[in-house]
Formats: C-alpha cells, structure tokens, sequence
C-alpha cells in the first residue's frame, strides 16, 4: 500500500453550507499518496472550507472523505471528532494565520505535538509523577524527533525561545515542524505562502520539496495562485466559489482557460483578451 | 510633538469626564440618596454632595490612570517565557526552602500560640483551595465560579459521614476529596463544551444550586443552621508520642497536605498532562488540530481543582467543628479567585496572597470591614499594569540547549 501513486484520500460530493451560503458544491477529488496535491483558487473559492471539513472543525451536511491508511476499512473523516482525525487518521493541520502556543518555547510546541506518543508511553500521566524510566525514556524519543525536525527545518538555533517571539516566516516554518512531529500521513497546508517574502517562499518551495521524499507522507497545499504550486505538485485541484472547475496536473492547468477565468471573473462565453498567465 | 501631547491630554481629559459621569450617576442611588428610618417614619435624605465628590474622585483617579499608562501594558507573548538562569533559579528554590522552614518551625515559635496556629491552619486551608484553583483558572485557563460548591461537598462529606456513619476523619478525608472529584466530573462533563464565560456562568449556576440545596434539604443538611459538633480527628499516639497538643498536630497535617499538594502540581506541570493545560490556555483550536482531547484535558484539570478543594473542606470542617451555607458562597469563590489573580501562578505566590487575604483581616479584625475594598483596589490595579495577571511567566518545562551541552543527561529540565 506504500507505492506512489495508490489513492489516499477520496472527497466525494462534499457540501458545506452556512445558511443560504454554499461554501463549497459537491467537490471531489482524490489526493493520491506521496504526492504533492494542490488546491487553488481565488479568495473565497472554499479551500479552507474544505480543509475545515476534512479536519473535522466544519461538519459537511453532504459528503464523503474517505483516508485510505493501509487498513481494510478507511477512515470516514466526516464522522470522526477533531482529534480523532488528527491522531488516528493522521491528518494534521497547518494554519492560514499561525497558530503557535505563543507563550511556549519552541521545544515545547514541538513538544505538544506528540501528545499522544507521550501519554501513552509515561502510561498515563499519573503513574509517571514519580519519572518512571519508561517515561523518561518516552520523552527522550520526543525531544530527539523533536531536535530531528528543528534541525530540518533550520530551527534549532532559537529551541528554547519563546514561539510568540518569532519572526512572521520562523513562525511558519515552526508551525510545519510541529505538525510533522504529529507523524502526518496527509499534511495540509494552508496557504503557507502567505505573507512571506521572495526570499522566504524560495526558501519554503525548498523545504517542500524535501518533505516529498519524505517516507509515507502525503501534502495537500491550498495556495490562491499557481507560482508556488507548479513547481512541487503533482496534481492541481482548482477551486473556484466552491466548485472544483479544473483538475490535472499543473501544465494542464496552465493551458485551461476555465482557470483564467476564474481569477480575472470572466462571464462564462465571453473571449479572453488578457495574457494567460495572470493566474499562473 | 506638542500637538501630540495635546491630544493625549484632550484625550485623557475626556476619556475622565467620561468616567466621572459615570460614577456620578452610580452615585446617585448609591451615595446620594438615604434612607432614613427613625421610629415609624421613614423617609430619604438627600447627599448631594457626596455625588460630586465621587465624580471627582473618580476624575482625577482616571486622569491620573491615563498618564501612567505608559508604564502599564500586558506582556508580550515573548516574555512570558522566562529564561533558564540558574541564579535566578536557585534563589527561587532557597526562598521556597525558607518559606517550607519557616512553616514547619513555626509552632515553636514564642509568639506561636494555639490562637495563632489555629490562624495558620485556617490560611493553609486556603492555600489548598488556591492551589487547586490555580490548575483550573491560570493552568488551563478555566473560568470556574462555582469552585466554593466543590469545598461545601468536601467539608459536607466529613460532616454527614462522621455523623450518620460514624466514620472517622482519616476515612473521610479520601472519600471528600474523591466525592468532590466526581462531582467536579460529573457537572464538567456536560458545560466543559462551553467556552470562557458560558463556562463560567454554568459553573456559576452550579454554585447556586449547591448552596440552594443545603439551605433547603434540611433532614439532611441541617439547612441554614447547618452541621455542628464535628469531631476533630483523633491523632492516636501521635500526640503522646511526640508531646504536642492537638492544634500543632492539626496544623502539620494540612501543612502535609498542602506541601504534597504543591509537590504534585509542581511535577505534574512538567509532565505531558501539566504541558497540555498550558498549551491548551495558549491555543485550543491548535491542540485539537494536534491530535490533542481537549476535553479530556480540561476534565483533568476542573477535576483535579475539585478534588483538592473536598480535601480542603473535609480538613475545615474538623477545623471548625461547624458546617452552613454561608461558608460556601459565591463571596468565598470570589476570594480565592482573589487569592489565584494574585499569586504568581507558583505556590509561594498563592501562600503569600493568602496570608495577604485571609491573614491580615484574621490578626486585625479591625481591617475586616476594609477587607472588599482592599480587595478591589489591588484587583483594579492589578488589572490596570498587568490585564494578563500579576505574574503570568512560565519556565520552560524542557530545554534543548542543555541536552546538546551534555547529549546523555535526562531530558527533563529540573
């Protein structure tokens, strides 16, 4: 089930409304494993929507998403809590805005990222008030993860600085890092571009790239233009006022027309005079 | 520059009128009318006055506020963390040593008499409330108002099962610690969904019923009257033994208490459940994208303060002897809400805002129809230089940089 390529996440007919608002209209597409899939669309297009769905924060009225783990049956996402998802099905979350434990070292967010590892290694907290060696021996295994991705990430430097005390592009990358201390299967990002400069999206594109040789782990990156996306997806989704208009891989979606119009709001049937590459 | 200045001061101007309007009309039923009542007639009196100078007061007050604003201001995420400095740490831990010191000597003090020390157990009651206040409200950042319903279940425990049962103090003590616990469970489980002040008005809510009932179940509580002549616990040999009376020996056992309190939430605050509450106070939506059961961990936490506070009312009820309501009121959640707001998050803060709160009224009875405006003044203070409490500096529970130093000592900062 590890080969490139196999299905891993399978959204079908998803729905979400907020009151006579449709976010997003019975959108499917598949994110296969060990591939970059990207999600593209203007502002307000319903990509967050569909990662708020996917995550469990929103609760789609219509809908299947499935996560295919390698176990016989899949995770169904739209009936599992929160953390479930997270923990169990291994989708971890990245933010639009950070969301980092501001007040905490950088250590320690990567830290509390592994929660679950911890828990269940110091079996149970109460029993480990008294630093049993398997705890500590569960601690040491999660500050090393913990040191493994500071140093991927270029962040060792500032580990026991407080998070909040960042730089707008630390910030980001730390909120990577802690998401792949959670172990993802499926890593979401949301717009991590954002806000970055030249510089530090180069910088990103890098990391990205890395993360794709990455044993067992999966991206799916909602970005609002092409630039980021084409050099490290595979396969483009894009969004456009909650429906999914296009799907391929990124040349195909550099050639469609559907595309251009969506970002220079074009009436369907009415010629395109301006440069492709607007949207790309 | 000037004209910058000018507009601070215009500002600060109106923003004070604004103020003064505001008490002035506050001060109209409150001040400036009273009632008279000699004999049969009663009538109102007007103290027009006394409206003026609360407006006044209040003017200048603001106005006064407002220019030393400047020097107030909520600290930055990034300070909150402190630093590592092994100074500033092994201060910090001979400060606490002498504090312990002092607590354990303290019956052999001259000036220590059985008044005196029954005084001190009475603080050190409070110091196990504040404390398991202190993981509910600054660990996980839960706003409980019914926290006295929890202490009332406690020292009601001790009360009934002594009584009814004739159970003895030492068999009571678990029982109203783990009672308060459930309770502190069972009524979380349903409202911990709620959030910040929906939280805060269940458990408010909560309170209220607590304190309804044992006014009007009144086979069992006794109602308004309340519970008497609970037996003090018996300390077998002990007080042979070691020659101390019964009022020292009482005071060693919540001073037990209250040290294996502390030692606990210390530890447990470096532990991966002590880790969550923080993360959880800085960021829910984060820890529930993590993987995280925020409401297992909020449970832990409004649980644990439940328990700590049964401990602490089994313990004053023997203390007392007596059990009413009126020891269990919303004014007794708000004193040690008082007592956590300013205690510096750390148990020698807490042991220090209590002898503030709950000793000097204690030693001079005079101050005790000060006591709530005292109270308020430090509150408004407090919340004017530091909105996000007097102390809200945490120490990093691991460190990285100590491992690279040395790559084969224990993980767990110290």
């Amino acid at each position: 089930m590890k080969e490139i390529g196999a299905p891993l996440l399978d959204v079908e007919h998803l729905t979400m409304r907020f009151g006579g608002l449709v976010a997003v209209n019975d959108v499917s597409f598949q994110a296969r494993r060990r591939e970059v899939t990207a999600l593209v669309g203007p502002n307000g297009a319903g990509k967050s929507t569909v990662l708020n769905c996917l995550t469990g924060f929103y609760r789609p009225p219509v809908g299947r998403m499935q996560l295919h783990s390698g176990r016989s049956t899949p995770f169904l996402l739209e009936r599992m809590e929160t953390f479930h998802i997270a923990r169990e099905a291994g989708v971890i979350r990245t933010f639009r805005n950070p969301r980092l434990f501001a007040g905490m070292s950088v250590l320690e967010n990567l830290i509390v990222a592994q929660q679950a590892d911890l828990m269940r290694g110091s079996g149970l907290s109460p029993v480990s008030l008294i630093a049993l060696p398997h705890y500590r021996r569960a601690a040491r295994r999660a500050v090393d993860r913990a040191r493994y991705w500071l140093d991927r990430f270029d962040l060792a430097h500032v580990a026991d600085r407080a998070a909040g005390g960042l730089s707008y592009a630390l910030q980001r990358r730390l909120e990577i890092a802690r998401a792949m201390c959670a172990r993802p299967r499926l890593l979401c990002l949301d717009e991590p571009a954002a806000g970055l400069n030249t510089a530090e999206i180069l910088q990103l594109k890098r990391m990205l790239a890395a993360l794709r040789g990455e044993d067992d782990l999966s991206i799916l990156l909602l970005a609002q233009n092409m630039s980021i996306v084409s050099s490290v997806a595979d396969h483009v989704v894009v969004l456009d006022r909650g429906v999914a208009i296009e799907d391929g891989t990124p040349e195909q979606i550099r050639a469609s027309s559907a595309v251009t119009r969506a970002y220079i709001s074009v009436p369907p049937g009415a010629d395109i005079v301006t440069s492709m590459d607007i949207a790309c | 520059m000037a004209a910058a200045l000018r507009l601070i001061k215009s500002r600060a101007l109106i923003d004070a009128a604004g103020a003064a309007c505001i008490a002035a009309l506050l001060a109209i039923p409150l001040l400036g009318l009273r009632l008279n009542e000699t004999g049969r007639d009663a009538g109102l009196t007007y103290h027009l006055p006394w409206i003026a100078y609360a407006a006044l007061a209040v003017f200048f007050a603001r106005l006064g506020l407002s220019y030393l604003r400047p020097w107030t201001f909520a600290a930055p995420a990034a300070s909150r963390l402190t630093g590592y400095a092994p100074s500033a740490r092994l201060l910090h831990g001979s400060i606490n040593l002498l504090a312990i010191l002092f607590a354990l000597g303290l019956p052999w003090f001259s000036f220590a008499d059985d008044n005196f020390i029954d005084r001190a157990t009475l603080i050190l009651i409070y110091v196990m409330l504040a404390t398991g206040l202190n993981i509910v409200v600054r660990r996980a950042g839960l706003l409980d108002l019914g926290y006295a319903a929890f202490f009332a279940i406690g020292a009601y425990a001790d009360a009934l099962l002594s009584q009814r049962f004739s159970l003895s103090f030492w068999e009571c003590l678990p029982i109203s610690g783990l009672l308060a616990a459930g309770f502190g469970l069972a009524i979380a489980s349903p409202v911990i969904r709620a959030r910040g002040e929906y939280l805060a008005i269940a458990t408010l809510a909560f309170g209220e019923m607590v304190q309804t009932v044992l006014v009007n179940w009144i086979p069992i509580t006794g109602g308004a009257k309340g519970i008497a002549a609970i037996p003090r616990p018996s300390f077998f040999a002990l007080s042979g033994a070691t020659r101390m009376n019964e009022v020292d020996l009482f005071y060693y056992l919540i001073l037990a208490m209250v040290l294996l309190a502390s030692a606990f939430v210390w530890r447990i605050g470096r532990l991966p459940l002590g880790r969550a509450w923080d993360a959880l106070r800085e960021d829910e939506i984060a820890c529930r994208s993590l993987g995280l059961d925020t409401m297992a961990i909020k449970l832990s936490a409004f649980a644990l303060g439940a328990g700590l506070a049964g401990f602490a009312g089994c313990v004053f009820a023997a203390r007392q002897g007596l059990v009413s309501p009126g020891n269990f009121t919303f004014a007794q959640t708000a004193m040690v809400l008082t007592i956590v707001m300013l205690g510096m998050k750390n148990q020698l803060g807490i042991s220090l805002s209590t002898i503030a709160i709950i000793g000097i009224p204690e030693w001079f009875p005079a101050l005790t129809a000060y006591r709530m405006i005292a109270i308020g003044i430090v509150l408004v203070l407090a919340m004017v230089w530091r909105p996000d409490g007097v102390s809200t500096r945490r120490a990093p529970t691991m460190r990285l940089m100590r491992r690279v130093a040395r790559p084969t000592v224990e993980t767990e900062a110290q």
